[in-house]
């Protein structure tokens, strides 16, 4: 006999393959549709042979010309710019909240082969922000998801996916391949956008090309903010040249600790798109050795001097020029290709390339418990206090039965009401002057509960313990109802 | 010397999350000139809160800030010897990495 639990299980991984196929049909539907528009155009046009057979005198059939008509209509981008477009080559690193406009505005217009790197995967927690991606793909790779919707939306570009991480090891080798047999080298990507989410990669990206001469653009997006620039193009710093040391790994603030509004990396991701797209085509003045700093929230419009009425709400900055001294694009810099390879990014930065939550083991033994081993605790009735030193905003998220929700940012400050919680459990539970209620802490994933214990101890709470893996934790062994976010 | 001060890409939240601070810092005597060099120091003495380790490394910003005079690059106007003057719009923005 199934148990219900393993019958659900089955039905949820019945759903998945189906859920799966579903999105591969859906993919070859839409691919099979273009090809069809293409063969009625083409048998169209058979009737009047002298067009069909002469050409236009700038390569665009008439399928191109119908599909890219309102760019090819714009006097400043016409025939010219929209031919340079599809004979570009652009690689976007990621597939999350900035590449997933960029993805979708790339292939769009019909840049000529267009490539995706991404090692992850799909979650439910990515679907505000990074648009590309559909619930039907949740769990299944970002790279594969983008190309999918990049081949729905415009089956006539070349698409590419690359399932990996870019590492100093396959980096080169991903953005130039050597093509050993024939002739020369024989060049991937021409532009590189760097949609990724990291410190490391971000150097990486851009060592790598100054050491292939190649233009990039580099966009950022935290909380209701975003900045993007173009780096290493028409005598325009890399990044290192602005930043030659990397900064303190607690001042890069990650989007699943400090949060993101969707629309922000959207709006620096379609910025990203643009400048890519004006690099491809020589068309207008790209935003190299400036950069756009966006501001969300704040609803103050700035008017800098030569900036347009229309991007009030922007401020575009001036920056410096090439260093001389940067070590790798400057005058007597001699960054090699075994250089690059060699580098350690992650040492560099002091930071991981693939970026996971941070685990802190600040704490000896005796001073920490295990979810399973609190909850058998409360179940019997032991005294206690549980106090929740996440931000109150995160409290309001979730939160468990008779929390105090104290801060780590002012717990110094809040000492008495610790104090006095635990003498009113004790004076609840009866305990005399033999014993005292004990002090536990949470936090979301058990580092800042860490932190708490020993300012805690320090102070004199000696019972303080804290709650190992935090309400993540918690969620797996104790109580699968607790949402995670 | 009234100067308009702001703080952004998460350096606000060490000023009690003010963005834009409308400051007005006062001169030793009348001869000296107010530096960038000199600013650093009355911020992180009267704006910063908490953290300072985030704003300034030795005398100056740490890396991974980006000072801004009049909405120019502060390596174009001479860095920490940057002479401000009265009105004049100082920004440090700490550099992101999301996406």
């Amino acid at each position: 006999m199934e148990s219900e639990g393993g019958q659900a299980a089955r039905i949820l991984s019945e759903i998945d393959t189906l859920k799966g196929k579903r999105s591969d049909i859906d993919n070859r539907i839409s691919a099979l549709e273009a090809q069809l528009g293409d063969l009625n155009i083409e048998k169209n046009n058979g009737s009047c042979p002298s067009i069909s057979t002469g050409g236009f005198g700038h390569g665009l059939s008439p399928d191109m010309i119908y599909r890219y008509s309102r760019h090819l209509l714009l006097p400043t981008f016409g025939v010219e710019g929209q031919s340079n477009l599809l004979k570009s080559s652009i690689l976007v690193v990621g597939a999350g909240g900035l590449g997933s406009p960029a993805l979708l505005y790339l292939a769009a217009c019909g840049v000529g082969k267009l490539g995706i790197v991404d090692h992850d995967v799909v979650e439910l927690n990515n679907m505000h922000r990074q648009v590309i991606h559909t619930e039907a793909y949740i769990g299944q790779p970002k790279a594969k998801s983008a190309a999918g919707t990049c081949r729905s939306i415009n089956s006539t570009i070349q698409i590419v996916e690359h399932q990996e991480a870019l590492r100093t090891s396959n980096a080169l080798d991903i953005l130039s391949q050597i093509a050993v047999s024939i002739t020369a080298n024989f060049v991937r990507y021409d532009i590189i956008v760097d949609a990724t989410d990291n410190a490391p990669s971000r150097y990486m990206i851009s060592d790598c090309c100054v050491v292939l001469g190649k233009p990039l653009v580099s966009g950022a997006a935290l909380g209701l903010e975003g900045q993007l620039t173009v780096y290493n193009h028409n005598g325009a710093p890399c990044y290192r040249c602005l930043f030659p040391t990397p900064p303190p790994t607690t001042a890069c603030q990650r989007c699943a600790d400090s949060g993101v509004l969707g629309v922000v990396p959207g709006i620096i991701g379609c910025l990203q798109a643009l400048e890519a797209i004006k690099i491809a085509t020589a068309v207008g003045e790209p935003l190299s050795g400036r950069m756009l700093l966006f501001d969300a929230f704040s609803a103050r419009i700035r008017i800098v001097q030569s900036i347009l009425h229309i991007f009030k709400s922007f401020f575009k900055v001036k920056i410096r020029g090439r260093s001389l001294q940067c070590e790798v694009c400057g005058e007597h810099s001699a960054f090699t290709q075994q250089q690059f390879k060699d580098f350690d990014y992650e040492k560099f930065t002091q930071s991981p390339l693939l970026v996971a939550p941070v685990k802190l083991n600040l704490l000896i033994e005796d001073y920490r418990i295990h979810s399973r081993e609190l909850k058998e605790k409360i179940v019997k009735g032991e005294a206690h206090v549980l106090v929740d030193v996440r931000p109150a905003h995160h409290f309001k998220i979730v939160s468990l039965p008779n929390a105090l929700n104290i801060p780590l940012s002012s717990l110094e400050f809040r000492l008495a009401e610790i104090s006095s919680a635990l003498k009113e459990e004790e004076k609840r539970k009866g305990i005399g002057f033999d014993s005292s209620a004990s002090l536990y802490v949470i936090c979301r994933r058990g580092n800042d509960s860490q932190r708490a214990v020993q300012l805690l101890h320090k102070v004199g709470f000696t019972s303080a313990r804290d709650i190992i893996g935090g309400l993540e934790a918690w969620a797996v062994d104790v109580d699968p109802n607790i949402p995670t976010y | 010397m009234q100067l308009t001060l702001e703080f952004g890409g998460g350096l606000e939240l060490l000023c009690d999350s003010v963005k834009i601070h409308n400051v007005n810092v006062s001169l030793k005597n009348e001869v000296d000139k107010l530096t960038m060099k000199d600013l650093l120091v009355w911020v992180r003495t009267n704006l910063i809160k908490e953290r300072p380790e985030m704003f300034m490394k030795g005398d100056n910003v740490r890396p991974g800030v980006l000072v801004l005079v009049n909405d120019c690059d502060w390596e174009l106007s001479g860095q920490l010897d940057t002479t401000l003057e009265d009105k004049d719009v100082v920004v440090f923005i700490s550099t992101l990495h999301g996406g």
